[in-house]
């Protein structure tokens, strides 16, 4: 059963440093700041729900896991209206791309 | 498992460090108010696989804790570089 | 070289990077951003260190509170700024500055690496010691019953930073409020946030607090994180500060170095001594002392970021 659990820990994890990857790539090479604030916030939000999907089996307690979704779901909160307010202020500086 | 998370840390923390170069040398402060993002994501990612690799307890309380901060940090320089209503006239008498 | 070995080098080798851009950035904005970054990694530091109660203060005070401090002055120094870049310093300034630094610099690494091994330290002591204070937490034991003392002068030197900060104001504005007023149509994302983060925040602040005892957190951490919820609804201009004259605002402001004060001063009486707390009553009297701490923390924080009255006093 271990065996198992270990098993997806490590896929998801290794999906997660995958999605962070991507959005580092496209942090690179995209040409302006909403389409790389775009890529920031998704794939990394993504990256990080894989790896604490992965985390899951190996914290201790009930509480601790409850804590592991919970810091997700703030993380995903917080960085979906950061990147609205970002992109409203990067639209209100510079031209409309 | 423990090296494979460590390595995985690593990695991801690598990511971050080559995200931060285009960040903070980007060119307008757009891309400097996403460095908050970019860290607080990438930082609590890195922070909770080491942790479980080495054994550390309690740190998913600084897991909590950091994603907080970083949506306060997010806000205030959001804020700061752009204020939402720059028009609003700060009224001189309170009453 | 094994896996940790080799992300021990590249988090020094980062945090290093990270130092060097934030001293060679070139406006204020972009310096901060970078203090922030680097603070945000020293946490994962403290991790790798085992030391998670400064990882969370680090996180909470080191890099979020003092950032957004930093933003503000900078902000508020942006006017100034033109003006200070025509005031360079001479090459021959340069170059004596930079030599004192590089020898400050030697003289420490000189210190640092001649201290004996292993460090002369109290920690078995304070070890053994831990279970006659009823806390699980070493270091809640430390600050609040070994050296209570300090903290509560390092609670009265916050005190005396907010009436610093309040002096700076000019005299026809005292007794008003520091900061923007309430906005009639607050920009609803902002808004949003501010209205759904700050009851999580408040419940994870408090939680932080009172699991100090004996895991990682405490009082500091908490009211840092109870600060910044606060902030996140200033910010936000759903909530307004409180003008400086206000009695409750003073009141909660010395509120946790009073209660300190006082308990201290009742040791005499009821304990031993001065600042020592009665046997087997010691856990419950530190979780009060501490919520006032908390109180007071998670009031001054924001008053210090608030900066001075700037609306005039209502009459």
């Amino acid at each position: 059963m271990s065996l198992v659990l270990d098993t997806l820990s490590i896929m998801a994890i290794c999906a997660g440093a995958f999605f962070f990857f991507a959005g580092t790539v496209g942090l690179l090479r995209f040409p302006d700041a909403l389409s790389r604030l775009h890529a920031l916030t998704k794939a990394d939000n993504l990256g990080l729900g894989l790896v604490v999907l992965g985390l899951l089996p190996r914290t201790g307690s009930l509480l601790a896991s409850l804590k592991l979704v919970a810091v997700w779901a703030l993380i995903q909160l917080a960085g979906a209206t950061a990147a609205q307010l970002i992109a409203r202020a990067a639209r209100r500086k510079g031209p409309a791309p | 498992m423990t090296d494979f998370l460590l390595a995985t840390a690593g990695f991801i923390l690598f990511t971050v460090a080559v995200g931060l170069i285009r960040i903070l040398g980007g060119p307008s402060n757009a891309d400097r108010m996403m460095a908050a993002q970019l860290l607080g994501t990438g930082g609590i990612t890195s922070l909770l696989l080491v942790a479980s690799a080495t054994g550390v307890h309690g740190v998913e309380d600084v897991a909590l804790g950091l994603a907080l901060l970083a949506a306060f940090a997010s806000v205030a320089f959001v804020n700061s570089a752009a204020p939402p209503e720059p028009d609003d006239p700060q009224r001189a008498n309170g009453g | 070289m094994s896996v940790l070995q080799a992300l021990d080098i590249g988090l020094a080798a980062l945090v290093l990077a990270v130092a060097v851009w934030t001293i060679f950035a070139r406006e204020a904005f972009a310096a901060v951003v970078g203090y922030v970054a680097y603070g945000l990694l020293l946490s994962i530091v403290w991790v790798r260190l085992f030391a998670v109660d400064v990882a969370l203060t680090e996180a909470a005070i080191g890099s979020g509170v003092t950032g957004v401090l930093l933003i503000g002055a900078a902000a508020r120094l942006r006017e100034a700024e033109n003006a200070a870049a025509d005031e360079q310093p001479s090459e021959p300034q340069r170059f004596w500055a930079s030599f004192l630094c590089v020898l400050v610099t030697l003289a420490l690494a000189r210190v640092v690496l001649s201290l004996p091994d292993p460090a002369p330290t109290l920690a078995p002591e304070a070890a053994q010691k831990l279970a006659g204070t009823g806390l699980g937490n070493p270091i809640t034991a430390v600050l609040i019953a070994f050296r209570s003392f300090d903290t509560m002068l390092e609670k009265v030197v916050l005190v005396l930073a907010v009436v610093g900060v309040w002096s700076l104001a000019p005299d026809c504005y005292w007794g008003g409020a520091p900061g923007a007023p309430r906005a009639a149509r607050p920009e609803s994302t902002l808004a949003f946030l501010a209205q759904l983060l700050p009851p999580f925040g408040i419940l994870i602040g408090i939680h932080i607090f009172w699991v100090g005892a004996d895991e990682p957190g405490g009082a500091f951490q908490g009211g840092a994180i109870l600060a910044a919820m606060w902030m996140i609804t200033m910010m936000a201009r759903l909530t307004e500060a409180p003008p400086v004259s206000s009695i409750w605002l003073r009141l909660a402001l010395i509120a946790g170095p009073a209660v300190f004060l006082a308990t201290g001063v009742a040791g005499v009486a009821m304990a031993s001594g001065f600042f020592a707390y009665p046997a087997g009553f010691a856990k419950p009297l530190i979780l009060f002392i501490k919520a006032f701490m908390t109180l007071s923390i998670a009031v001054t924080l924001p008053m210090l970021v608030a900066g001075p009255p700037r609306r005039l006093p209502r009459r």
